[in-house]
């Protein structure tokens, strides 16, 4: 299998040779030294794994940022109920795909990733939740687990140490709410996803009521490089609080759009501009998503932001799961907010009000602003919709939802305005998707 | 234990508390929808939303614990607000058919838009469509476009009555309560969904249509059906008597007793007041002439009956009297009875007759035993066993009585009818005292209406030995009066003297007189009941 949208840095990466050299296929994975990383880890005890990670500054790449290490110190020693490890696969974010690549290319590296967490939190059992449009990776990953247990690298006796490790794949129905930790731990209970209000946060009542870690596919993969070099080394990649690589994948209006492996904190011009190959045609940038669409937009002047958690957030954005979403200067941001909330409108689980009953208002209203009827006081009504949701939900997905609209809005709120006046963009220069459905720019 | 600080109060609470419950203790009542304090908490529905000092985002007052030194403002500007937004979400997709939904009157929506809303909306758009009056049990029926997706009524199914039939299906803003596939909202507590539905998506098919809520007095009451002595709210109808096809009585509603049933009831006992404002109603002393009843005055029908006694007291030796009392009468009536019987030296007295087919009865509420005062009967020294009942029928067979009282029995549920009429077709004079015309009143010679339950005061005494209070709803039909007054009537004639002018009066006596009730009164019985003394 090759992989011509995957690029990395000059230095190649940390886990862009292992998916180029497909470790989804055992006996290439083991030509690299594979699982050697796992064995050394059981020799260790819990305590040096979570230090290991701690120090290394590996944040919870699924969006959230949550520092691994301390994540996995929440659970509660010496509890009478197992342990479960559970890998968040439900990779759903529009504009991410990058731990789509890590299980097609690299599923040996998850696994040997999820013999040392397990280890490292004391869980025998370790579930996979994979969203269900997955199908081909699906099959890939589960080839990797029946050849791992087939060689007894998972099983009774995790290469021959005794420690016991038995790995599920679950996959899920297609909905993007199973992404989020608690909905995924219903949805694998066999019930209805729908997230449950925190705390108890799964560390301590997680799946089946039992202490539970959550993290990504991402996540979870770089633990072996990690234990292998090192939790310095991995800290030094990255930032000061955001250790190592991670993988942007860049999508929209670029020359050359991919996943690509690098190190946190590299620029934003710098992944768009050299990386990416610059915008398309030529044409200048108009707005950027920088870690997939419920993060807010950012101006052209503002692409100089290093791409880490803190770097972002502190100019009122977020990393998320760095779906970088580049939009040149034809672009009608009324049309990319409408197809957004649309997207959360459907994704809504329903469970708590304000995010059942304003995502759908908030699609109303954008939609119909998208036909040419929009009114003045549409533009304020939706920021005042947006901020009843923002932090009043049980899950993120309302902020998810409410976060981009805001954004837009501040950002870009002459376009709505215009669009709100004269029923187009710019007073008549491009004319709204709806209005040009199958006529795409 | 944690203290906390709710709108400048403190309070120190159990560990576990969470806000909304200490703010209920300190009388500062935070709005809910999704919050039921006999249900598991979800925070779903967020509009009991309160600002935390030091927490950056509002939080949900019914699910977050209390933690000492917490400092909670309730009325804050951002809190507020939040509420507020809250309130207008849920009203986007609901129909505000206020004018035609049976709910109007007692609906979260209009109070909480009256006390925390008053905005003016933003909402233009077309409302989502959803199922409007779906038939989904016996007793309920749904609206989905009103309903705000709470899931008080899916927990209730879960947790309380366990039988699951309901769920929330779809998502977003399409998602609906619904009946799984196959199954309908058909268990023995099914309309106490409705009775939780803070807005009118459930309704009572019995009730809907019927009354406007704002027209109902509640009373306080005890339910009849059984011996579990269920606390109700009797809900009467008596300014707008064209509504309800005149029923005074419309709907009972559960009240709620810790002790007893908690907020619940049951559907069998929730309908017990059917019998109320039956056409079945004795309404006037009534004397058979030949086939045919004949409407009389009490006076006459109680010189008919002293006449009869008279003739048949023990002493005279003509005859015998029977008396087959009724666990369905209160404590009161059972002690002026008792009264009545000893002066008059009747000791033939029959209480309890077991039905034939075994009643349906639970682990929970509902009880075999269908009267609720066979314990009250047992504390008041009557027999209360069905050999009672066995012996006095042997009597009216063997053509011993002359005189018989049999008061609200329908004997037929006990006894083969045939046979029935057979031992009756003896006893040259029957009397029936009861509310309602039944398969056994037939026999009867003489028929004296008695007050339904909803007409009386009084005492019932539950299985389990507690005192619960009943009050009158509604004044007695035409003549009829309660058994108690009937006999003090009677007695007069008799040599007998009722000096009691009200129910408080008898049960004084009965807490004078009776060591189970030892200086009981309606004072000490009070709004939930007291136990007898063992």
């Amino acid at each position: 299998m090759s992989f011509p949208t995957l690029f990395t840095d000059a230095k190649g990466g940390i886990l862009t040779p292992y998916i180029k050299q497909n470790c989804q296929i055992l006996k290439n994975y083991l030509k690299l030294g594979g699982y050697e990383t796992a064995r050394k880890a059981l020799s260790m005890t819990p305590d040096q794994i979570i230090e290991e990670v701690t120090k290394s500054n590996l944040r919870g790449l699924g969006g959230a940022g949550f520092p691994a290490g301390r994540k996995w110190s929440f659970i509660p020693k010496n509890s009478t109920k197992p342990t479960y490890l559970v890998i968040n696969a439900d990779e759903g974010e529009p504009g991410t795909c990058k731990d789509k690549y890590v299980i097609m290319g690299a599923s040996h590296v998850l696994l040997e990733g999820i013999i040392i967490a397990s280890h490292a939190i004391n869980a025998h059992t370790c579930y996979i939740y994979i969203r269900g449009e997955y199908v081909e990776p699906a099959r890939i990953l589960q080839k990797a687990i029946d050849d791992a247990y087939e060689a007894k690298i998972l099983g009774k006796s995790v290469l021959g140490t005794g420690y016991a490790l038995d790995v599920y794949l679950h996959r899920g129905a297609g909905a993007y709410i199973c992404g989020e930790e608690t909905a995924l731990i219903e949805s694998l209970e066999g019930k209805k996803g729908w997230p449950r209000m925190k705390p108890p946060f799964p560390a301590i009542e997680g799946l089946f009521r039992c202490p539970t870690i959550v993290n990504n596919v991402e996540t979870i993969s770089y633990v072996p490089s990690i234990i292998n070099k090192g939790g310095e080394w991995f800290a030094k990649l990255g930032t000061e609080r955001n250790g190592g690589y991670r993988f942007y994948s860049v999508s929209g209006h670029v020359n050359r759009p991919g996943v690509y492996e690098l190190p946190v904190g590299t620029t934003l011009r710098t992944i768009l501009y050299d990386y990416a190959g610059g915008i398309r045609g030529g044409k200048k940038l108009k707005a950027v998503v920088p870690g997939g669409s419920s993060t807010p937009p950012l101006r052209p002047e503002e692409i100089d932001v290093k791409m880490d958690f803190d770097s972002l957030s502190a100019i009122g954005s977020m990393l998320g799961s760095a779906g970088v979403m580049a939009m040149d200067e034809d672009t009608c941001l009324l049309d990319m907010l409408m197809v957004t909330t649309r997207f959360y409108h459907h994704e809504s689980c329903g469970q708590c009000t304000p995010c059942r009953e304003g995502t759908g208002w908030m699609d109303k209203v954008i939609t119909r602003m998208a036909r040419g009827e929009g009114r003045i006081e549409d533009v304020d009504n939706l920021a005042e919709i947006a901020n009843g949701i923002m932090g009043n939900t049980i899950c993120p997905l309302g902020d998810a939802a409410a976060m981009p609209v805001l954004g837009y809005l501040k950002k870009f709120r002459e376009e709505f305005e215009s669009h709100a006046k004269y029923g187009k963009c710019h007073q008549g220069e491009f004319t709204s998707w709806t209005a040009s459905a199958g006529s795409q720019r | 234990m944690p203290t906390i600080t709710i709108d400048g109060k403190s309070i120190e609470v159990e560990k576990g508390t969470t806000i909304m419950q200490a703010a209920d203790k300190l009388g500062i009542i935070l709005p809910r929808y999704c919050y039921h304090p006999g249900l598991s908490i979800v925070g779903q529905c967020r509009i009991c939303l309160v600002e935390i000092e030091k927490m950056p985002k509002l939080q949900v007052a019914c699910y977050t614990p209390v933690t000492d030194g917490m400092v909670v403002h309730t009325q804050s500007p951002k809190a507020m607000r939040g509420r507020k937004d809250v309130l207008e979400f849920l009203l986007v997709n609901h129909p505000l058919d206020c004018p035609v939904c049976d709910q109007a009157g007692e609906c979260f929506l209009q109070d909480y838009y009256m006390k925390i809303g008053q905005y003016d909306s933003k909402m233009v758009e077309d409302k989502n469509k959803k199922h409007k009056a779906l038939d989904i049990g016996p007793h309920v029926m749904l609206d989905s476009e009103r309903c705000i997706l709470c899931t008080r009524c899916v927990r209730f199914c879960n947790e309380i009555s366990k039988s699951n039939e309901l769920g929330i299906f779809n998502r977003g803003d399409h998602a609906e309560l619904l009946p799984y596939p196959g199954r309908r909202l058909d268990n023995p507590y099914s309309v106490n969904t409705v009775d939780i539905c803070p807005v009118g998506a459930l309704t009572e098919k019995d009730f809907r249509f019927e009354a406007r809520v704002w027209y109902l007095k509640q009373t306080d009451s005890i339910c009849p059906g059984c011996s579990t002595g269920c606390n109700i709210s009797v809900h009467t109808n008596t300014v707008r008597d064209h509504h309800a096809e005149s029923r005074r009585v419309v709907r009972l509603k559960p009240r709620y007793n810790a002790e007893v049933n908690k907020w619940w009831m049951c559907d069998f006992g929730r309908y017990s007041y059917k019998p109320v404002d039956e056409a079945t109603r004795i309404t006037a002393p009534m004397l058979k002439h030949g086939d045919n009843w004949i409407a009389t005055t009490w006076q006459v029908a109680i010189e008919a009956i002293a006449d009869k006694i008279k003739k048949a007291l023990p002493q005279k030796k003509s005859g015998q009297i029977g008396v087959w009392a009724s666990p369905q009468m209160t404590n009161e009536d059972l002690f002026v009875l008792r009264q009545f019987t000893e002066t008059l030296g009747i000791n033939h007295i029959a209480m309890t007759v077991t039905p034939r087919e075994r009643p349906f009865s639970d682990n929970y509420l509902i009880r075999e035993d269908k009267n609720p005062n066979t314990r009250g009967a047992i504390a008041l020294g009557y027999d209360t066993d069905m050999q009672a009942s066995r012996d006095l029928y042997r009597l009216a067979f063997d053509r011993l009585l002359s005189v018989l009282f049999i008061f609200h029995h329908d004997l037929t549920l006990g006894f083969e009818a045939e046979h029935l009429a057979a031992a009756l077709g003896n006893v040259p004079t029957i009397i029936f005292i009861g509310p309602n015309r039944n398969a056994t009143s037939e026999f009867a010679h003489i028929l004296l209406p008695a007050a339904a339950w909803p007409e009386k005061d009084g005492t019932f005494t539950n299985f389990a030995g507690r005192v619960q209070r009943m009050r009158a709803a509604v004044q007695p039909l035409g003549d009829a009066r309660t058994e108690w007054m009937i006999l003090k009537r009677l007695g007069k004639p008799l040599g007998l003297s009722v000096p009691y002018v009200e129910a408080g009066d008898v049960f004084a006596a009965i807490g004078r007189n009776v060591p189970a009730f030892s200086g009981l009164t309606y004072e000490s019985v009070g709004s939930f009941g007291v136990m007898l003394k063992s």
